[in-house]
């Protein structure tokens, strides 16, 4: 187990694109840290600078205190699964198990006792002798999973591994990589573009967007008290709600925006005529979607209200709704957080 | 907008939109598209095929071209033939050979064709241009190469003091078949070194970049990784190597015309040197179309190898 620490990392390809900008970031020991964001925003490259498959502009990587810039990947203790597997093809699934021991010289009955070991813990003991084609996809990301085990790294590296399976199988699987992690305690950084496999595994999760994090700090944190209105916007479906006033931008989450009578303004909250134009139902809960005008200019703005909310809403008419003084998020125009707490 | 939707479909109705959608018809397109590929393979590949078993079963001669059909006689007659027997056992020295060098060097130049590096244009330039030189230019070149007293070859070799007079490469029988060897090889070797390239470009770089995590050196990753993964087009280049080879005689009869004493003799060239330079068209045939069954049996052997792994 070890610390992964990155310092100031700049990473521009050969055409001149800036992928990682400038990136201060440290796991703790042990820790599930989530780098999160939408796709071309530098998260994938920045993690293979640190497996050393890329090599930074600039700054630098250190894993377990000692600093591996120009070192190759075999020399930093890490194990990395990515988004295709990349399990070899023409070897069977016990010889993809073995690959990493086999290369780290080790004789060939301890290789076989701690792939048992792994495919055990994965539970994939049966397909040993299969290969990789004859393998559906989570058994494949079960199979990279065991090959990146074996080794006993001090970091893994996860690249959306969950990202070829399908939505179903998507929500068991990220169950069990949660339990793995939890039962290997080893430090694990993961990759993902959905917020909720973010929100659902991360200790922590690092927002990236061009090449930069905009926030750094567990899912809670990030999700109540975004850094700014990128954040506000990238994390929550739907969105956070977003207004513009003279002097600022005012911010309250769709769950938070209810008819007036559930919910009151309370201390520094707002009353809104809310003008509905469509009711959508999803079973659990209702979205509600329209404009406010009151607190800023007429903005098109979403409300959700859980299916226990039986306050009936229609299209088309103007329903009084509140959002609480304590649920209001205020931004500067640039877009930055303002510790300002009321309107 | 509905009676103007209605006009447009009876105009794709009439005759002149049936006209006008007339090449989206597949019955009529395929044969059409086929035509010019069947009229080259009957024309130039079937014909001259079976004038060449019904020559190969006759008595025919530039001569007496009158047909008279003989059987297997020709047949007889060239297994006799100590030319033949040597020109046999040569075409599989050269062809075996030949190719184990291709393949390992071929393979080597696809690593340096995929590579990135500065300058890699030129490296590129450089591995194609055996390929893309004419023969009669390259034959040229390598006469003079190679020629009994003023050899820029020799003279290296006598100023590194590795030498003494000349080697006389095309006049030697060892010698020879080297030389005939070492020109074949710089000439096929871009091509297969091309084809292989396609394959190692298909590898996905993941799998390169697991093997680098997975602690894998250049070596590990060389062996276990990418020439195994790489193995079914190579044994495809191989197979287009190896016909190319059995069937060639342009190195051999430019640079030794078979000699000396038919110590490079092959049977693409014997069939040549029987046939059209001695007239005896049925010999000539009968040689030939003994290179048919093997090439086919080499054909059919790595194809299957090839869909073997292709299977797994």
């Amino acid at each position: 187990m070890a610390v992964v620490e990155v310092r100031d990392l700049h990473k521009r390809f050969a055409g001149g694109v800036v992928a990682v900008d400038g990136v201060d970031l440290a796991t703790e020991e042990g820790e599930y840290l989530v780098l999160l964001g939408p796709s071309g925003c530098g998260k994938t490259t920045l993690l293979r600078v640190i497996a050393g498959l890329e090599q930074p502009t600039s700054g630098e990587v250190l894993i377990g205190g000692s600093p591996m810039t120009g070192l190759p990947p075999r020399a930093r203790q890490i194990a990395m699964v990515f988004q295709s597997y990349a399990l070899y093809p023409h070897k069977t699934v016990l010889a993809n198990i073995t690959f990493p021991l086999k290369a780290a010289g080790i004789d060939k009955a301890e290789r076989r006792r701690k792939a048992e070991w792994a495919a055990g813990l994965l539970g994939i003991g049966h397909l040993l002798d299969r290969r990789p084609r004859h393998l559906s996809g989570g058994e494949r990301q079960r199979v990279a999973l065991a090959r990146a085990l074996v080794r006993e790294p001090s970091v893994f590296l996860l690249d959306e591994p969950l990202s070829n399976l399908d939505a179903k199988l998507r929500a068991t699987a990220r169950e069990d990589l949660r339990e793995f992690q939890e039962r290997i305690g080893v430090t694990t950084i993961y990759v993902t573009h959905d917020q909720v496999e973010a929100m659902a595994l991360g200790d922590r999760i690092a927002v990236m967007s061009e090449g930069k994090v905009r926030q750094v700090g567990t899912p809670q944190q990030v999700y109540r008290d975004p850094a700014d209105t990128f954040v506000a916007t990238f994390l929550g479906s739907p969105p956070m709600n977003i207004l513009e006033r003279d002097d600022c931008l005012v911010g309250f989450r769709p769950e938070h925006l209810l008819p007036r009578g559930i919910a009151e303004p309370g201390d520094g909250g707002v009353s809104l005529d809310f003008h509905v134009h469509r009711v959508e139902h999803l079973g659990s809960e209702r979205h509600v979607v329209g404009t406010v005008g009151e607190i800023g200019q007429e903005t098109r703005v979403i409300a959700v209200l859980p299916s226990t909310v039986a306050a009936p809403v229609h299209a088309g008419q103007t329903e009084p709704f509140v959002a609480a003084g304590r649920d209001l998020r205020f931004f500067a125009k640039s877009g930055q957080r303002l510790e300002r707490q009321r309107l | 907008m509905a009676s103007k939707a209605e006009q447009r479909m009876t105009w794709q109705v009439g005759s002149r939109a049936e006209r006008r959608y007339l090449l989206d018809r597949e019955g009529l397109l395929a044969p059409l598209f086929l035509l010019p590929s069947i009229i080259y393979i009957v024309a130039l590949v079937a014909v001259p095929f079976l004038l060449a078993i019904a020559f190969a079963l006759s008595d025919v001669t530039v001569g007496d071209p009158s047909y008279d059909f003989v059987g297997l006689r020709n047949f007889a007659a060239i297994i006799r033939d100590s030319t033949f027997r040597r020109s046999l056992g040569n075409t599989v020295l050269f062809t075996a050979v030949s190719m184990a060098l291709v393949v390992v060097l071929a393979k080597l130049l696809a690593l340096i064709l995929v590579a990135d590096f500065k300058g890699k244009w030129l490296v590129r330039l450089c591995v194609l241009l055996p390929w893309t030189t004419p023969v009669a230019l390259a034959a040229v070149a390598w006469l003079w190469l190679l020629d009994s007293v003023f050899s820029p070859v020799d003279w290296v070799l006598r100023t590194m003091g590795l030498l003494h007079g000349n080697a006389v490469y095309l006049g030697r029988p060892g010698l020879a078949m080297a030389s005939v060897i070492a020109v074949h090889v710089w000439r096929i070797t871009p091509l297969a070194a091309v084809i292989i390239m396609a394959g190692l470009v298909a590898i996905p770089d993941d799998i390169t970049d697991a093997a680098q995590v997975d602690g894998a050196g250049p070596w590990r990753t060389l062996f276990e990784i990418t020439v195994p993964l790489n193995l079914p087009v190579i044994a495809v280049a191989t197979l287009f190597g190896a016909i190319l080879t059995f069937t060639d005689m342009t190195v051999v009869y430019v640079l030794t015309r078979g000699g000396p004493i038919a110590a490079t003799q092959v049977l693409a060239s014997w069939a040549f040197f029987k046939g059209i330079e001695g007239g005896n068209l049925a010999q000539g045939a009968a040689i030939a179309l003994f290179l048919f069954p093997v090439l086919l049996a080499a054909a059919i052997a790595i194809l299957q190898s090839v869909r073997r792994m292709e299977v797994r």
